[in-house]
């Protein structure tokens, strides 16, 4: 059993490294990402969102749904550590 | 469970530290536009500077100014507040959370009423944080045994 695990291991990270090759090289000029979207937001972001800090209008106006859901996962830690620890002495 | 001792340096540090901490973290949170900072990192400020007072005196210092009761009903506020302007933006009539349709109710082209949305954003992630790095302190430090709302 041992070793059928281990050789599935293997298979599926020789699989996952055959992909990376696929992959657009670190900051690539020419990948989807830096031809189509970054150039964008660095040149529409000012005039449509009036915020000089980009990084602010993509997390909280472009990709608002994801903080939406990062507010709501800090919110859950919360409930659950209250749920879990708190009780009247 | 931290209890309370005599040191008067930590505590007289404290005094004067908190109210500096506290504005520094509503800058952050204020000036999320034009630097870096925002909802997360200036409601951790704001709660790291009630951890302090919770090291400085002990925990129910921080429920004098900050009880339970108000520090659950921010958790929630601040999500509340989120997910609600998202509702305001569908029912004027655009897609959740897009900010731009705000020109309808608040004095601001749809590019300024955009930068608002994102203000109101932060302040309810900030909301959020801050209540929930609190509370979470507490309820470890204590091991959830700190004493009641006295009512």
């Amino acid at each position: 059993m041992k070793f059928l695990t281990f050789i599935t291991i293997l298979m599926t990270t020789a699989m996952l490294a055959y992909a990376t090759l696929d992959m657009p090289g670190f900051a690539d000029p020419s990948s989807p990402a830096s031809t189509h979207v970054s150039p964008v937001y660095i040149q529409e972001a000012y005039e449509k969102t009036a915020t000089p800090n980009i990084v602010t209008a993509v997390l909280a106006d472009y990709r608002s749904y994801d903080t939406l859901g990062e507010t709501v996962v800090i919110f859950t830690a919360g409930v659950a550590c209250m749920m879990l620890l708190r009780r009247e002495k | 469970m931290i209890r309370d001792f005599e040191g008067v340096i930590i505590k007289t540090v404290c005094r004067a530290l908190v109210p500096f901490i506290q504005l520094y973290g509503l800058y952050v949170i204020a000036h999320g536009h034009y630097s870096p900072g925002g909802g997360f990192q200036g409601g951790c400020i704001l709660a790291a500077s009630f951890i302090l007072m919770a090291l400085a005196y002990d925990i129910n210092e921080v429920k004098k100014r900050l009880s339970e009761k108000m520090n659950t009903i921010f958790c929630s506020l601040g999500v509340i507040i989120y997910a609600g302007i998202g509702i305001l933006c569908l029912i004027l009539g655009a897609n959740y959370l897009d900010y731009g349709i705000l020109h309808k109710i608040l004095p601001a082209d749809p590019a300024h009423a955009r930068s608002l949305g994102i203000l109101g954003v932060e302040i309810g992630v900030g909301f959020t944080v801050m209540a929930v790095m609190v509370s979470i302190f507490l309820n470890i430090a204590s091991g959830g045994e700190h004493e009641g709302e006295e009512n």
